[in-house]
């Protein structure tokens, strides 16, 4: 009993101290190569060239994020200024977002509170298509893409990764939880379909549209092998593919002053998504389970 | 499972899976549906004549060394990934699970590499270990590590796990601590009275019962380093040096985009298909207990 009681104020205290040590080291690996990052962003060509590399801030974040904003990167890979990729990801992140939304709360919709031939045919066409990654189908879908003539467009960067087997589940599944009662008053009081899918079921979804905008929204903004194939030309350029176009490993030594300052910049707009709506993000992560 | 009570019209229900369903058939079908087409197919040297082949283009590419290679590479790179990203989420979020002061910015930082591109988390990775300017590349040297990704295949294949077990932790830590909460105090609470240590209770009641969220995620980090680890790869390695870092996807891309062999990255497209298809299904008759489709 007494040797009990002793482990049981040894884990006690154990337990107070020792998951805080384990988490801040969590947070430091997480962390740190964010930190080294934004040092870099503050320094000079030549500081970070400097062997180590100093690990306080240094004084030239002005200059470096101003001329990421404003001019780019010089060298083989001549990159537009940053705000023209930041806009381009941006495009690319909302249109996916909100196309995705929507073609997913329709057809789910549809599947849900209508019996028509096909109904099933086309819920498994479009499930199927968790299964067919951009990753496996790139050459085909770049030649459909070139047959449509939509290369080197916003339609041809986003329109591909419109639709969503995962979204459809989701809603199909929460749209099964409505109440048959509400759809029965809506009837009796004379609501058609879409009256009923505008002001019952779409207020409804909030918590799950938001829940889905934040997942969508990282995954667009996010994108790399579909643009990088889909643009030649660099005005074009979402800024997760400039990036790694800047670093090139050409003849020309990188700009890591500016690589480094584009990079904060383009962390910041999915960084503050995922601060910003934590728990829609939580909720959005275990139901999608992706 | 079905409702009930429904709406009549009969034209409605087209319109509205109409968007989905166009984008699923011209982007999805049509192209899956090229692939398996251009994998029977096989083109000369100029792109003038296009012969029907049959098979020959997988068997040409799967007793082909080079793929078996790619094959096994990404095999043992996607059980590292997994393993290193799986084991280090385990361990947060069982200790965030007793904490109280400080769990939400705990929780706030450790998911945060969830937000960040696979090819920008290659980039902070390549930049820390860079030979020349690296910080970390520095602290290896004073150790007396010879350390360079850039001519030794071992290096980069480390420094590449590393950087896609870092941004999938964040993914798997959120899951460990859904499940780490799911499971009733009242069980741990008893094993406590009859002595347990923590150590005791992790083994024989928290673990044991955490394991269909384990397979899970073991399911999903492998679908992950199979898939979308590309970004990582392409931004710190390109597949180098000499290959050592180039796993199924990236030879897919490289075979079909760069040195433009349309049949062989088919067949190839499809044989990636085949293993989407059975993780998927491995994926949701797991998942299927939780959630009822």
């Amino acid at each position: 009993m007494l040797a009990n009681s002793t482990t049981a104020t040894a884990i006690g205290r154990n337990s107070n101290w020792l998951p805080h040590a384990v988490l801040w080291l969590g947070v430091f690996i997480t962390a740190f190569p964010l930190y080294v990052t934004f040092i870099a962003s503050t320094l000079t060509p030549q500081d970070i060239a400097q062997v180590p590399m100093q690990m306080v801030p240094g004084a030239h974040w002005w200059d470096n994020y101003s001329a990421a904003w404003s001019k780019g990167s010089a060298g083989t890979y001549l990159s537009p200024p940053a705000s023209t990729l930041l806009f381009n990801s941006l495009i690319v992140a909302l249109v996916v977002t909100f196309g995705k939304i929507s073609v997913s709360l329709l057809s789910a919709y549809a599947v849900v509170f209508f019996r028509f031939p096909g109904r099933m045919i086309f819920f498994w066409m479009i499930f199927i298509t968790l299964m067919l990654p951009v990753e496996v189908r790139i050459l085909p879908t770049y030649e459909v893409v070139t047959q449509l003539n939509l290369i080197n467009s916003y339609a041809g960067l986003t329109l591909p990764l419109i639709a969503s087997a995962t979204a459809t589940l989701l809603f199909r599944q929460f749209f099964l939880t409505i109440p048959d009662e509400l759809v029965e008053a809506a009837k009796i009081d004379g609501a058609g379909p879409m009256r009923f899918f505008k002001d019952i079921v779409i207020p409804l979804s909030k918590t799950n549209i938001a829940a889905l905008f934040v997942i969508l929204f990282i995954y667009g903004w996010n994108q790399y092998l579909w643009p990088l194939l889909i643009t030649t030309s660099n005005s074009l350029d979402v800024v997760v593919v400039a990036i790694k176009k800047m670093i090139g490993g050409g003849a020309e030594p990188t700009d890591w002053h500016i690589v480094m300052s584009t990079t904060i910049l383009a962390l910041i707009p999915p960084v503050l998504v995922i601060i910003v709506m934590q728990k829609s993000f939580v909720k959005g992560l275990t139901d999608t389970e992706k | 499972m079905d409702r009930r009570v429904i709406f009549p019209n009969k034209l409605l229900p087209y319109l509205l899976v109409a968007p989905q369903l166009a984008v699923t058939l011209i982007f999805f079908f049509w192209p899956a549906g090229q692939a398996v087409h251009m994998s029977l197919l096989s083109q000369d040297a100029f792109g003038q004549s296009v012969t029907f082949v049959g098979l020959d283009n997988f068997k040409e590419v799967l007793s082909d060394p080079d793929y078996i290679k790619t094959l096994w590479r990404t095999l043992i790179f996607s059980g590292a990934v997994a393993v290193c990203a799986l084991a280090p989420a385990l361990l947060f979020a069982v200790m965030a699970e007793r904490v109280v002061r400080g769990a939400t910015f705990y929780r706030t930082v450790l998911v945060l590499p969830y937000a960040i591109a696979p090819a920008i988390a290659g980039v902070l990775w390549l930049f820390m270990f860079s030979p020349s300017i690296g910080i970390l590349a520095y602290g290896l040297k004073k150790l007396g590590v010879d350390w360079n990704p850039r001519l030794d295949g071992g290096d980069a294949m480390l420094l590449v796990i590393m950087a896609a077990a870092w941004k999938q932790i964040s993914y798997n830590f959120l899951f460990f601590l859904a499940g780490l909460q799911s499971i009733p105090k009242a069980l741990l609470e008893a094993a406590s009275i009859d002595g347990a240590g923590e150590w005791h209770k992790f083994r024989t009641i928290v673990f044991p019962l955490l394991s269909p969220t384990t397979f899970f995620l073991l399911v999903v980090n492998i679908v992950y380093a199979f898939f979308d680890t590309f970004g990582i790869i392409d931004a710190v390695t390109s597949g180098g040096p000499a290959k050592a870092t180039e796993v199924l996807v990236y030879k897919v891309y490289y075979d079909g985009v760069h040195a433009l062999n349309l049949g062989s990255s088919s067949a190839q497209s499809v044989i990636l298909m085949a293993i989407v298809i059975l993780l998927t299904a491995i994926q949701f008759k797991y998942v299927e207990r939780k959630v009822h489709y």
